[in-house]
């Protein structure tokens, strides 16, 4: 009797698993867009933010205007946890549900999804993330990481410097310190450190921080207060960076001359500094605050409707309109997809073509709600999917954000040829590597 | 009654000594390997691609740190950082020499973990139980900052990462992003499988006997002839040997890419865990544990949408978290000998059923 | 050449052109030290008393640190919540030895080690769910921990100590020795002494195995509260802090798993070793040494003290 409970039991038990293992379709009349998040693992204080800010403007999309082009979006989240298992499980999930776009939302995952991503037949959107050199369009046509790639980001740094200190020839003979997280997104920017040294004279001291003393670096606080260094650059992420900040403050070293990447720059992250963290810069490349018309939509839509996860005072904080940023490429890459095809529901090879067209002209930017959110997005075309969009440095009063720089133009001279070398040097190593077939849509 | 030898009689020596005595388990496993094989025709990227391939690597894995803690009694966490070595080694072998067969690269990295394993292993002789675990927490943290400071490593790729390049077996893609899931599934099935048997033959023999003894009691082992050190250190070789093959199977045929964090000690706990909760010094235990610890939490994550319950991502993530914890107490308490112990106690009860006794 | 000499001379010839740097980095090693040892006396504590090999004290310290912000968040006074988190922390310690540890009685090592590991799963995915894994600065000026730093003008440099970490050295100081004392002069504290050193003796002379073990992780909880409390304020309380149990794992070999004074030397020994290499020995291999470099320290000590500085030396008997 009991053997007969167990056999039946188990046997219904496998027949639910396997169902449950087709998936179920999506539904056929929304765009899906599904979102990796990591709202849990060491990561979360950054990915927290952004996750939120990412969903909600796709709900606010559908509450005000029915979604896209008439079409609503079928939002959907992963959990990634950070993760790279979970990134690729992530990624074998959505990929049968016929996914406009995968934005992964951590480099190890989008490195592993890269080849994929031409096989699948889904476009990446690397935010400002990810491999630098799939900005070469003619190499990676499935990728795309506008606004800025990390060497922009790193030039960026460098003229607003050389504004500083009046010009980038007077650098000669100082001292640049450069304090990463030790992993691959870390080390990125080094290549072009060293080229600018050696053009400009200046010393880079480098000062590596494990993952695991992301909560310490006491050690690298103690040799910068040996070097030092004229200027402090970040390339940090999550726990590392308020960590960081603190000891900044607490090694007294000029909290000015302390310049974070746009990673670096988390309202928490500062925040955890107080009133010692004042002064402290980062680069941005997102509109600060609720003072836009779009913003003020999320919160009438979505955030007072109680349909958004994000905590009141939490609203539109940086790293929270940088959520809202993504989500705006991408509803404008759906859009542009839209238009190119003539379909409403559209296609992740639909929307490979909307990125390669996305523009987003000052007027644009109104138009949407966002007046002067970000720089005007003009670069990007089949061969330059990046865009590298010009940036702004922003600082820390003690309770919040504020832009004390116009939008400052990458170096694109200098990064341009070292991308097109990355890319090269990518591709001969993956032997292989498939030639790009897609062809190219003007501009509409 | 489904399950009774009556009438299986052992005629000879090496018929007692078989690892499947009675003919029901051998005609079993043929069944479980022919529906593995089977499922090549499933037609279902996420069942072979999410779920079967990693699962595979991971029990190998499992397999062989199950060597080394559950065989030898040598408790190690540095399982992650030999997975690493063997995929490291494997890029390297690969790029440096693209002309041979990929294949043969992913078993031989696992002969520079054997080596790195063996270094590390040198320890063991004087250090045993927690302060060996936390020896082996140095070769972890020490190879995952080589693993990212030695560009060499990583072929002074610009990500710091390894990107696995398009291999191809007989005209067909092995590696890479243009290899089906088809394609991958078998030949990680195919070298699980082989290396299992090979995992068996030698815990069954004297390699395994002697193991076993060290394992029990060191002292006694010493004392009747078995010599140490060679012993613990085959047990770090060959257990190493199985993590690095598993690890360049995960680069190579299931992540297609991977930064040093992949090797992370989180990684190592994962695969302790599926050994201790599958069962300790049991390979049907690896195979168990593997599929538990790893598909839990995906059909957890599964669940929701499919019966249609409107939970956050993030709220299902913590629930995942805490449904794991609470069960691996939970298999601990009912059966701390695994999961391999629940199997065996089945297969006793089935074998008198419907009879008590 | 030039390598031996950046190897063996030029170090110290920085440590002695800059004297104020080098107290400085021994300062930090100190504190930093003590701050490990904090969280080594978590694990020493239970493993001393039960012979777990406790893997979930660092996220208790999390949960710890984070009851703490968290109740103080809903407007509860800042020493209300501390209160009310000690009762947490107690609820904890005993739901803990109730639902894990009793069923498990007698099961090798191994086993309980795994068990903890649960208990860990459980506690990310519960503390997830209730205070969320966003970040949440400590309540420092609410809890009256000093703020700022004093500057000592010594060998022409400057030495400047954060009146925090003094704060963190004088209660870490005095919780290790209140525990001491408590162990070494009470009545529970020789119970706890008589129950390590055998579970069956301690049985038989009455002493209730079940009530030492709450209280050996109640007081594992009490660290792991302070500890929060001095991480979270050096950094910020969130899910990473976790990790930080990691760095203590090599202060345990070092000092032995059964030994509180050893979880003392052993964390000063590795703070202020990994403090001085990073400092530099680091910048000859391009830095991050201190990922890995305790765990060095710890191996040697090791290979010449099996059992640890001041663990117990077992005998091995047929």
């Amino acid at each position: 009797m009991r053997l007969k409970t167990l056999i039946v039991g188990a046997a219904m038990a496998s027949l639910v698993g396997s169902s449950a293992l087709v998936s179920m379709a999506a539904a056929q009349d929304a765009n899906y867009v599904p979102l990796f998040t990591y709202r849990t693992g060491p990561f979360a204080s950054s990915g927290i933010p952004i996750a939120n800010g990412m969903h909600d403007y796709f709900t606010m999309l559908n509450e005000r205007d029915g979604g896209i082009g008439g079409v609503k979006v079928n939002v959907e989240e992963c959990e990634t946890g950070y993760d790279t298992k979970k990134g690729v499980e992530c990624w074998e999930t959505v990929k049968g549900k016929n996914p406009t776009v995968v934005g992964p939302w951590s480099t190890g995952t989008t490195l592993q999804v890269i080849p994929k991503a031409a096989v699948d037949k889904i476009p990446i959107l690397s935010m400002a993330y990810g491999l630098s050199a799939s900005a070469i369009g003619e190499k990676f046509p499935w990728v795309f990481n506008p606004p800025a790639t990390y060497w922009d980001g790193l030039s960026i740094i460098f003229r607003y410097i050389g504004g500083k200190e009046g010009g980038l020839d007077k650098l000669k003979g100082k001292t640049i310190g450069f304090i990463f997280l030790e992993s691959g997104y870390g080390r990125e920017p080094l290549p072009l450190l060293n080229q600018l040294a050696k053009d400009y004279g200046f010393n880079v001291k480098e000062y590596s921080v494990a993952g695991k003393e992301m909560q310490d670096q006491s050690a690298q606080w103690l040799a910068v207060r040996r070097d030092r260094p004229d200027w402090m650059i970040m390339w940090g992420w999550g726990a590392m960076n308020p960590t960081a900040v603190k000891r900044a403050s607490e090694n007294g070293y000029p909290m000015d001359r302390f310049i974070g990447v746009w990673w670096s720059g988390g309202d928490d992250d500062a925040r955890a500094g107080g009133q010692a963290a004042k002064g402290y810069l980062t680069l941005n490349f997102n509109g600060l605050g609720a003072n836009y018309p779009a913003i003020q939509d999320i919160k009438k839509h979505v955030v007072d409707k109680g349909k958004s996860q994000v905590a009141a005072e939490k609203f539109a904080e940086n790293l929270y309109n940088r959520g809202v940023y993504n989500s705006v490429l991408v509803a404008e890459a759906i859009r542009n997809a839209q238009k190119l095809s003539g379909k409403k529901v559209v296609s992740g090879e639909d929307v490979r073509r909307g990125l390669e067209t996305l523009t987003i002209t000052e007027a644009r930017w109104k138009e949407l709600g966002l007046p002067g959110f970000g720089a005007p997005i003009t670069g990007v075309n089949c061969n330059d999917h990046n865009g590298h969009a010009p940036a702004y440095m922003q600082q820390w009063d003690g309770a919040k954000w504020v832009k004390i720089s116009d939008w400052i133009a990458p170096m694109k001279d200098k990064v341009r040829p070292l991308l097109e070398k990355d890319a090269d040097d990518y591709v001969t190593k993956n032997a292989g590597w498939p030639k790009r077939t897609e062809a190219c849509d003007k501009a509409s | 009654m489904f399950y009774r030898e009556v009438g299986q009689y052992k005629t000879s020596y090496s018929a007692d000594q078989a690892i499947f005595p009675i003919v029901q388990d051998r005609f079993g496993i043929a069944v479980i390997i022919l529906c593995a094989y089977a499922l090549v025709f499933s037609n279902n990227d996420f069942l072979l691609n999410a779920m079967m391939t990693p699962f595979l690597i991971f029990t190998l894995a499992a397999i062989g740190l199950n060597i080394l803690t559950g065989y030898t009694g040598l408790l190690s966490l540095g399982t992650g950082a030999f997975m690493g070595v063997g995929a490291y080694a494997c890029y390297k072998l690969t790029t440096l020499f693209p002309g041979v067969n990929i294949i043969i690269w992913i078993l031989c990295s696992g002969f520079f973990a054997a080596l790195i394993g063996v270094v590390f292993g040198l320890p063991s002789l004087r250090i045993k139980g927690f302060y060996l675990a936390i020896a082996t927490l140095a070769a972890q943290f020490f190879l995952e900052w080589c693993f990212i400071r030695i560009p060499w490593l990583y072929n002074y790729n610009t990500s710091a990462a390894i990107e696995v390049p398009t291999r191809t077996m007989f005209g067909i893609p092995v590696t890479g992003a243009t290899a089906t899931a088809e394609t991958r599934y078998l030949i990680v099935l195919t070298i699980v499988i082989v290396m299992t048997v090979i995992a068996s033959n030698i815990v069954h023999g004297r390699i395994g006997r002697m193991w076993m003894a060290v394992r029990d009691m060191d002292i006694a082992a010493e004392l009747i002839g078995i010599r140490l050190l060679p012993t613990k250190l085959l047990a770090f070789a060959v257990s190493s040997f199985y993590c690095g093959v598993a690890g360049a199977m995960l680069v190579f045929l299931w992540y297609g890419g991977a930064e040093s964090t992949v090797f992370s000690i989180n990684q190592s706990f994962f695969v302790l865990f599926m050994v201790i909760i599958g069962g300790l010094g049991s390979l049907l235990g690896s195979y168990l544990g593997a599929a538990l610890i790893f598909m839990l939490p995906i059909i957890l994550r599964l669940a929701p949408p499919y019966f249609g319950i409107p939970v956050h991502a993030a709220t299902v993530e913590h629930v995942t978290f805490m449904l794991v914890g609470g069960l691996i107490v939970f298999f601990l308490i009912v059966e701390p000998h695994g999961l391999a112990r629940l199997w065996q106690v089945a297969k006793q009860k089935l074998r008198v059923w419907p009879f008590p006794y | 050449m030039d390598l031996l000499y950046k190897i063996f001379i030029d170090p110290f010839l920085q440590m002695g052109g800059a004297p104020d740097l080098l107290i400085q980095t021994l300062w930090e090693g100190l504190v930093g030290g003590m701050l490990y040892a904090l969280i080594a006396l978590g694990f020493v504590l239970i493993f001393k008393a039960s012979g777990v090999f406790n893997f979930a004290q660092g996220i208790m310290v999390v949960f710890a640190a984070l009851t703490l912000v968290g109740l103080h968040a809903t407007g509860i006074p800042a020493f209300v919540a501390l209160a009310l988190t000690v009762v947490v922390m107690f609820a904890l310690a005993w739901t803990v030895e109730r639902v894990v540890l009793r069923p498990l009685v007698n099961q090798p090592d191994i086993i309980l080690f795994m068990a903890t590991f649960g208990l860990t799963y459980f506690l990310i995915g519960f503390g997830e769910l209730i205070f969320g894994g966003d970040p949440k600065v400590m309540i420092t000026d609410e809890l009256f921990l000093p703020k700022g730093r004093i500057n000592i003008p010594a060998f022409g440099g400057v030495v400047s100590l954060q009146k925090l970490d003094i704060a963190a050295a004088i209660i870490a100081t005095t919780m290790v020795a209140v525990l001491s004392v408590f162990f070494s002069k009470t009545r529970i504290g020789r119970a706890l002494r008589a129950v390590a050193d055998s579970h069956k003796a301690a049985l038989s002379v009455g002493i209730s195995l079940e009530q030492i073990w709450v209280i050996v992780w109640f007081a594992a909880g009490l660290v792991a509260l302070v500890t929060g409390i001095m991480w979270g304020a050096r950094s910020d309380v969130s899910f990473a802090l976790e990790i930080i149990a990691l760095k203590a794992l090599p202060v345990l070999i070092l000092g032995g798993f059964t030994s509180i004074p050893g979880a003392i030397v052993g964390g000063l020994i590795i703070g202020v070793g990994e403090k001085i290499a990073e400092f530099y020995w680091g910048p000859l291999i391009g830095g991050g040494t201190d990922s890995w470099f305790a765990f060095v320290i710890a191996l040697i000590f090791l290979l010449f003290w099996p059992h640890g500085l001041f663990g117990e030396k077992i005998i091995e008997r047929i």
